[in-house]
């Protein structure tokens, strides 16, 4: 155990950490949004399997990581005008059409994988960017400020998502239809086109989570998150539907989860207990809905396809 | 009327699904009519492939059979992953530690602890949204996880094959298990078992118990209206745990008959989410979808997708397509399902009104899209 309490180890836990939140971060916000507007995407899963693995295929074939990461976001888009057209024109149950986005998604990806990839190949890896001073100061400038783009992005959306939320026009339209679309609506807020709008940008998060985790990886594999993206969906409740609370989740996500691997390989528990410790994120999830369910409230309208009366 | 309704929206929805198959092989460039006939063929050609299909359906139709009376009682349950684990898990446990209960007794002895293990797991999640409001769809997801990191757990430490440790390729899996444990087979030669009729029986039984019990009835009053079955006296809560645990219990049994029926008679995985269910829990979602959410309807759709993924199997071997195609043909079947009931409700509400305006006689119930035609069909 003392091995891990080294300086250098827990700034590299620390930062791999960090690294390894960062597509349950990108995916959580983008679903924070839907949710607000009261739209339930299960889907985010199976997008993010299509984004990386599009976004994978376009790093193998140009070389192009910046490329990759625009075909992730593309992706994200695509599969958003799909949802958007499932859930806000044909008012499907929004607790099974996300299940048949996964399925779509797993399936699809596994296909294209296999036709077009077939075996793991190994693209490069987005550069680290060293901020400027900050990341010249010791300890915390290796952790904190030696991160690749997409990390950085993903964090900084996060004050941005707050604020898009709670201090712009659209934000406040986004609450008012998640609370009470009928207000909304009689108020000359077009529910529909909120909701849309809301659809595309979480959609599009996912698709970006999708490429974040693929090239972080640097290899696609079929069903390659794992339920990342399930999890991502949970945090949004683990984080009371706010920002930084959700912030806080994925952060916690992937410091466990750096934790166990860095343990794992100091050699400080066994393997077996590394497979029990596996659980521990979902099962902190399950206690987290727990204790929160009843102390937080959901956005009234969450699932509820909105219908003129 | 609301059966030929009813059936529209799996027609509609089948003709998409094959659409976008069509799309998918001219994409690879294989001839879709090939593609089709080799998936039919793989699928349905002889008492070989029918067996394998027969055999592939039955998780899917346990699962899907659970669904369907989750949905009654409005509780929808995605744990089906996690509930198959479960069942599976006890029901070898269960045998690993009496091999040698003669096969008559040990047979029904296992598949009792792959319902109770899946009625356990599924009961988890009704607990707690019945009585500390947690969603219940994070819930059975977040079960789902749990359940298998579990299950990779006991397959690579505890319950893992010695022989799995002493040639140091450590596959997890189990020791082979009691051979009288085994599901017989029913025709020689082929892979149809005995699970196959326990799974078509279990089916039957969902549909007697949610139509023709007290239980069954308590159920879908809970469903159609929690606030009207309270004031009917009807213990809601309890009856959300109910709803949960005999779906779980469904797909339990479905994971015992994963573990009994399989040729290797032994559970075993690959460390991936699917490694040992291969989906069905979510796939079985499609199968109820489907079949209208309506247990006997189950039966003919669940042998349909298991067609789907016998015939995909066929599919790669024989045009070189991978087989995952089943599955995201399954995600654009789930899609049109969800995505007709709008249509569905239309063409009902149209109907409602036509018959109000022609007789008022019939006092069948006006279907509001939110049920399906089964109901009022078998109602």
């Amino acid at each position: 155990m003392s091995d891990f309490f080294t300086v250098s180890v827990l700034v590299a836990t620390l930062a791999s950490g960090i690294r390894l939140a960062t597509p349950y971060l990108l995916a959580a916000l983008g679903e924070t949004i839907g949710q607000r507007s009261g739209v339930l995407n299960l889907g985010v899963d199976g997008v993010m399997l299509l984004g990386a693995f599009f976004a994978h295929w376009t790093a193998l074939e140009t070389g192009n990581l910046w490329l990759a990461v625009v075909v992730g976001l593309f992706t994200g888009l695509v599969m958003g005008v799909v949802y958007a057209i499932i859930t806000v024109y044909f008012k499907a149950e929004q607790g099974i059409s996300g299940i048949g986005i996964f399925l779509f998604g797993l399936g699809f990806s596994d296909l294209m994988f296999e036709v077009k990839v077939g075996t793991p190949k190994f693209t490069t890896q987005l550069p680290p960017v060293e901020i400027p001073l900050l990341s010249d100061i010791p300890r915390v400038g290796e952790a904190l400020f030696s991160h690749s783009l997409l990390t950085y992005t993903a964090f900084l959306l996060v004050p941005a998502v707050a604020w898009l939320l709670h201090r712009t026009t659209f934000g406040m339209n986004i609450r008012a239809v998640g609370e009470n679309p009928q207000a909304a609506d009689s108020l000359g807020v077009s529910v529909n086109a909120v909701r849309v709008k809301t659809i595309l940008i979480g959609n599009t998060m996912a698709g970006l989570a999708g490429a974040a985790l693929v090239l972080e990886a640097k290899v696609f594999q079929p069903n390659l998150t794992q339920g990342l993206g399930f999890i991502a969906v949970a945090l949004v409740y683990f984080g009371a539907w706010r920002s930084p609370f959700v912030m806080a989740g994925a952060l916690l996500y992937g410091l466990v989860q750096a934790t166990v691997i860095q343990w794992k390989v100091l050699g400080i528990i066994s393997r077996q207990f590394s497979d029990i410790a596996a659980m521990a994120p979902a099962v902190l999830t399950v206690v987290a809905l727990i204790v929160l369910a009843g102390r937080v409230q959901a956005p009234r309208a969450l699932t509820k396809p909105f219908e003129r009366h | 009327m609301h059966r030929i309704v009813g059936a529209v929206v799996p027609l509609f929805a089948a003709i998409a699904a094959f659409l976008c198959a069509a799309i998918i092989l001219l994409f690879l460039g294989t001839n879709p009519w090939d593609g089709f006939t080799a998936l039919v063929d793989g699928a349905f050609g002889d008492v070989n492939s029918l067996s394998q299909t027969a055999v592939r359906a039955t998780p899917l139709l346990l699962v899907g059979a659970g669904i369907s009376i989750s949905f009654r009682a409005s509780v929808i349950n995605i744990g089906g992953e996690g509930q198959i684990v479960a069942g599976a898990l006890l029901s070898t446990v269960v045998a690993l530690q009496l091999p040698d209960v003669p096969r008559p007794m040990l047979i029904p002895t296992v598949m009792v602890a792959g319902f109770l293990g899946g009625a356990f797991w599924g009961a988890i999640p009704g607990v707690l949204k019945a009585y500390a409001s947690v969603n219940e769809i994070l819930s059975t997801i977040m079960l789902n996880i749990v359940a298998v990191q579990f299950l990779n757990y006991m397959l690579r430490s505890p319950l893992i094959d010695p022989r799995e440790i002493e040639a140091g390729t450590r596959i997890p899996q189990t020791e082979r298990l009691s051979d009288n444990a085994a599901l017989p087979t029913l025709i020689d030669g082929t892979r149809l078992h005995l699970g196959v009729p326990i799974a078509i029986a279990a089916a039957v039984i969902a549909y007697i118990v949610l139509w023709r019990t007290p239980l069954g009835f308590r159920l879908r009053a809970v469903g159609f209206s929690p606030d009207a079955a309270k004031a009917a006296g009807i213990p809601v809560k309890r009856s959300i745990v109910a709803a949960l645990a005999l779906s779980g219990a469904m797909s339990g049994l479905a994971g015992a008959i994963l573990v009994f029926g399989s040729e290797g008679q032994r559970l075993i995985t690959d460390g991936t989410s699917a490694g040992f269910t291969g989906s069905a829990g979510f796939n079985g979602i499609v199968a109820a979808l489907f079949g209208g959410l309506h247990p006997l309807w189950t039966i003919p759709s669940s042998f349909l997708f298991g067609g789907l993924l016998t015939g995909a199997t066929s599919l790669q071997r024989v045009l070189q397509v991978p087989a995952s195609m089943a599955v995201a043909l399954n995600g654009i079947v789930v899609i049109f399902v969800v995505s007709s009931d709008r249509f569905r409700s239309r063409v009902n509400t149209a109907l409602a009104a036509r018959r109000q305006f022609s007789s008022a006689t019939s006092d069948e119930p006006v279907d509001d899209g939110t049920d399906d035609a089964a109901m009022a069909a078998s109602s």
